[in-house]
């Protein structure tokens, strides 16, 4: 290279930190003075179910036939307490979600592909739509700290409650369903004015503790009569303790949900900075109720992230009794679809990447209360696709389940996993691929 | 919901005037009857600040408590009308849908929290959060109420007769409050607004519904509800919140 060559030009170099995504928010947020909400879950890489593997059978495990020999996968909730536990065909469930967040097809055809598959649905925010009863053989109802269009006669007609403690994608946070959602049937639900912005309370208003919950489940239960099952939600924040004093309090069933869990509407710092991955959550969850011998009497539901078959057994091997889904249960009504794309444009994103469900502009009709969006929406093909999902979801937990030589899925247990990284390992306290080692257990 | 018929005779029937005595019988046991009638007299003995009594009721029924109840008495209330003889521990009558519960002596917190419909009248003194978030409940307190009273109210009335805590209304919505004493201060969006005719009319008539119509002067009370200027979320009020 002679003195007279240009110097070389170097290519734009994007820096690790200011990465562009965290540019455009800084002019955002400059631009704005208010921070960033949006709907789905956590959108950061995260230690997930990715990162483990199932050894499948060798020389020393036997596996079975997987077309020829049974694989159960059926599981009952609420075997504690309740008088009239609800027993599920498939392991997995439909996580809460409430109309008003949810157009009435969105949750009428949750209703349908869940009962299709035998399973249960869930309410929210806002109390129980006469659609989602009617199409919902298996209905779990939500007792929110707002307790909007909260009724006894809905208790009563619930085959279950949940309290809900909090979620995975805002431990220690309440809700926001803006105005442009708040449609008249919304409004006059939740007992509050058109078009306002509503705020769902992080706190119950007539509890506070894990003593005063035991006194609420008395009487929660006391309304039905000891009938139905009561199970206590919590966001993956302290999962140990959470889970104890949930049991304590007479749960029976809790519900977990890592900060992987979607929300209709939730600040971006919120989501992407508080709680924990669901695979850090389960085994201290999982050893909280071994030791109050509670592991199988009180049933664990994991939710959080979980998108296949795949994330159902892994979730099933580390302990759980039964998963719940919800943005994936929206992607399978058609949430995100392609065929969508052009709007999706309009309104400055793509498919695949559609986050502002708070908006109420979802092409798809899932996420808002436009009559003609929510036309788009027929819930009888949104019912079975989503049925269709729950099927896949199904079969390859039991492919995997059979290659791991079980006979039901709930045999599927953590000597059956390996993990891909350091930090998995140490989190689902199963060792790391090729070795005996699980960081932080000693061994 | 369909009700479980009880035949006539059936060891299990609630009859008027049955007296139940909770030193002897099991709150769930006592409910399970009052759950299962459609009308009648009851009187319930010994409470001892048992939980969740007549939790669930929704029936004409005439329940009377002799003694102090614990939390959640008379939760979700329907139609039915109960009277506490003593104090009533936190949350009572939460979620009450329509009916009437009388308590003579003092509630705890959140008296009447979400209540949609009905009357709730407190003797004595109401406890923090007395009818947060009410939905419709009207709640009539002769004594003080505590802190945070009415916050998040959206929609019924709160009445007091004594004075009221910090951060009376916080974040209230469509509730009206009446009070005639002092109020230690108002919670964001809660502002003291005009009496005019309809609201002199309707605070009459809740007075008159809690026996003490004749008794106490609607003039001597100010009302409060929402500036209605946080109901959608703006920069601007950002130190509102």
């Amino acid at each position: 290279m002679s003195s007279d060559d240009p110097w070389p030009r170097m290519p734009p170099r994007e820096s690790a930190i200011y990465d562009r995504y965290t540019i455009a928010e800084i002019h955002r947020a400059a631009a704005t003075g208010i921070y960033d909400i949006r709907g789905f879950g956590a959108k950061r890489r995260l230690p997930h179910f990715d990162d483990l593997l199932f050894l499948g059978a060798s020389i020393s495990r036997y596996p079975l036939e997987g077309y020829r020999e049974k694989c159960g996968t059926d599981v009952t909730l609420g075997t504690r307490n309740a008088k009239k536990p609800i027993t599920l065909k498939i392991p997995i469930t439909i996580a809460g979600m409430s109309f008003g967040s949810l157009s009435a097809p969105a949750k009428e055809a949750l209703g349908r592909g869940a009962s299709a598959m035998g399973t249960s649905t869930t309410t929210g925010d806002g109390g129980m739509t006469a659609e989602e009863r009617e199409h919902s053989s298996l209905l779990v109802y939500q007792v929110l700290p707002s307790r909007y269009g909260m009724e006894p006669d809905q208790l009563r007609k619930a085959d279950a409650i949940e309290v809900v403690v909090g979620q995975g994608a805002k431990p220690g946070g309440g809700g926001m369903l803006l105005g442009q959602k708040i449609s008249d049937r919304v409004a006059e639900m939740r007992t509050l004015p058109k078009g306002i912005d509503q705020r769902s309370a992080c706190r119950h208003p007539d509890w506070t503790g894990p003593d005063d919950l035991a006194i609420k489940i008395q009487e929660l239960r006391e309304i039905t009569d000891w009938e139905k099952p009561v199970y206590v939600k919590v966001g993956a924040a302290r999962p140990y303790y959470d889970t104890a004093l949930a049991v304590k309090a007479g749960a029976d069933v809790v519900v977990l949900d890592g900060m992987q869990g979607g929300t209709a509407a939730t600040q971006e710092v919120f989501i992407e900075h508080c709680g924990i991955p669901t695979l850090a959550a389960i085994r201290p969850a999982v050893e909280a109720l071994q030791e109050l011998d509670m592991h199988r009497k009180v049933q664990l539901i994991v939710s959080g992230g979980i998108r296949s078959g795949a994330d159902v057994a892994k979730a099933l091997a580390l302990g759980a009794d039964a998963v719940s889904i919800g943005t994936a249960a929206l992607i399978a009504l058609g949430d995100n679809h392609p065929r969508w794309q052009e709007e999706y444009r309009k309104l400055g994103t793509t498919a695949g990447c559609y986050d502002d469900w708070h908006e109420g502009r979802d092409p798809a009709g899932i996420t808002t209360q436009d009559p003609e969006l929510t036309r788009r929406l027929d819930p009888v093909l949104a019912g079975k696709r989503l049925a269709n999902f729950l099927a896949v979801l199904t079969l390859e937990c039991q492919t995997l389940a059979r290659a791991n030589g079980k006979s039901h899925v709930h045999n599927l247990e953590p000597e059956d996993l390996v993990a891909l990284t350091v930090e998995a390992a140490a989190m689902a306290a199963v060792p790391l691929a090729g070795t005996d080692w699980i960081p932080g257990r000693g061994c | 919901m369909a009700r479980k018929p009880v035949a006539p005779g059936h060891a299990d029937e609630p009859t008027r005037n049955t007296t139940f005595d909770l030193a002897h019988m099991s709150v769930r046991d006592v409910n399970r009857l009052l759950h299962e009638a459609e009308h009648g007299d009851f009187v319930i003995k010994n409470p001892r600040g048992l939980h969740a009594i007549v939790a669930g009721l929704d029936g004409e029924l005439n329940v009377s408590i002799d003694g102090h109840v614990g939390y959640y008495c008379a939760g979700m209330n329907k139609r039915a009308s109960v009277t506490i003889g003593g104090n009533a521990g936190t949350g009572l009558a939460e979620n009450m849908m329509s009916g009437r519960v009388h308590v003579k002596g003092d509630a705890s917190q959140s008296a009447g929290a979400t209540g949609c419909g009905g009357l709730l009248i407190i003797d004595g003194n109401a406890s923090a959060r007395c009818g947060i978030s009410i939905r419709g409940l009207n709640i009539v307190v002769k004594g003080s109420v505590g802190h945070m009273s009415a916050f998040m109210a959206q929609a019924g009335t709160l009445v007091v007769l004594g004075d009221a805590g910090d951060a009376l209304g916080d974040s209230i919505y469509e509730a009206r409050l009446y009070l005639r004493g002092k109020v230690k201060s108002l919670g964001a969006d809660c502002v003291m607004k005009q009496m005019h005719d309809e609201h002199k009319v309707s605070l009459r008539q809740l007075l008159d519904a809690s026996g003490i119509g004749g008794t106490v002067d609607v003039s001597e009370f100010r009302r409060y509800g929402s500036a209605r200027k946080l109901y959608n979320f703006h920069i601007s009020n950002l130190g509102s919140y």
